[in-house]
């Protein structure tokens, strides 16, 4: 926190830095909307694995080809991927020091959660639509 | 990552010990961290033993008599010896609080002192908050108007006052932004609790006409989103304040506008 005896910015233009970013209120809404849709999507898709024990496989590939099933699972992934990419993006920005390294840590969490995200969805259609 | 372990110039070891006198019955022993700038050497915890029979109540009262009795070069800041200056802030038995509050007696065993952590360290017990200060003055503390000033008086109902109560208090001792773990990590960037808490009271302010302008300042994601509701700033604040829950109402502002 300490300044650098190169740097002989006054405090103040340190605090003023680059000014306000001008968002993060959008994260913060973000983090909580899913956080509360995440209470009933895991009730359900808990209850609904657990109906499963000991289905066969293609009864639980039916179920869950089922449309309000296959919903109700997209609409979990899409929830938890979010909120998985702006807790992580949090953590990383509390815990990474050095411009380049949170740079790059921020990079990959963005490419991840896309990825995960856009796979999951993938899996879910697949199943839903039977191709 | 971020140094959760001393740096190596910061490890401490023990440094010198002063005895009581030996008629002395009632002896507590001060381990207190030591750290001159002048010598280049590691910081060293000395151990001063205290006769309680002739000593004051508070800690402040101990480090004052080691520092009149048994060591002169001992270094802290203190003004008022009554909890609203706030200049005696420091790491007392594990905890952030003013020195000339804390009780000798609510310290079982040793008193352990420390300079208020995570801050760069002048001298012994001294922090430097230039940081702390610049932060709260970018938050404007004071009334800002667009309206012709009245004759008289900016007025204020009874109810509207109430508002300010548990905001205006804080004495600015730093004890609640050094606690707290976000801002060890992002000082540089995140305000801290108590420049939030003072940024709340002027926002809640009925008279003040910039509240919009204010929350612009503070929408980002560094300067008041680092705020993870930890609760150390509530927890240590030596006044009772509660900066956690004036910061959750800034963030309530935050939504509300948008909303």
């Amino acid at each position: 926190m300490s300044a650098s005896n190169k740097d002989m910015r006054t405090p103040l233009a340190r605090v003023r830095a680059h000014g306000s970013a001008k968002s993060g209120t959008g994260d913060h809404i973000r983090q909580r909307m899913t956080a509360i849709a995440m209470v009933p999507l895991f009730l359900f898709f808990i209850g609904f694995l657990v109906s499963l024990v000991g289905a066969d496989y293609e009864t639980a590939r039916a179920w869950l080809g089922n449309p309000l099933v296959a919903i109700a699972a997209l609409l979990l992934v899409v929830a938890a991927i979010m909120h998985m990419r702006i807790g992580m993006q949090i953590v990383i920005e509390d815990y990474v020091t050095g411009e380049r390294l949170r740079s790059l840590a921020l990079i990959g969490n963005f490419f991840f959660s896309y990825a995960v995200g856009l796979a999951c969805i993938y899996a879910v259609a697949k199943i839903g639509f039977g191709v | 990552m971020v140094q959760f372990r001393l740096p190596k110039n910061s490890t401490m070891s023990e440094g010198k010990t002063f005895k009581a006198s030996p008629d002395a019955k009632n002896v507590k022993r001060f381990r207190v961290y030591r750290w001159s700038p002048d010598d280049g050497k590691n910081p060293t915890i000395d151990t001063y033993e205290v006769d309680l029979d002739k000593c004051g109540p508070m800690v402040l009262d101990a480090l004052i008599k080691i520092k009149n009795e048994i060591d002169q070069t001992l270094t802290f800041r203190r003004s008022c010896r009554e909890g609203i200056c706030g200049s005696c802030a420091m790491n007392i038995d594990g905890a952030n609080t003013l020195a000339c509050t804390k009780g000798i007696d609510e310290v079982k065993g040793d008193v352990k002192i420390y300079p208020l952590p995570h801050m760069p360290v002048i001298k012994d017990l001294v922090p430097d908050l230039t940081n702390f200060y610049a932060q709260h003055a970018f938050i404007e503390p004071w009334l800002q108007t667009k309206s012709p000033t009245p004759e008289k008086e900016w007025r204020q109902s009874h109810e509207d006052r109430e508002k300010l109560d548990g905001l205006y208090e804080c004495i600015l001792c730093a004890c609640c932004s050094t606690s707290c773990p976000s801002y060890w990590w992002n000082g540089d960037r995140y305000l801290g609790p108590a420049a939030l808490l003072q940024a709340y009271r002027w926002l809640i302010d009925s008279r003040d006409e910039a509240t919009g302008e204010r929350l612009d300042d503070l929408e980002d994601p560094f300067r008041l989103y680092r705020c993870h509701t930890i609760m150390n700033c509530a927890k240590t604040c030596p006044k009772g304040l509660n900066p956690a829950k004036a910061i959750a109402e800034i963030k309530k502002m935050m939504v509300e506008r948008q909303a």
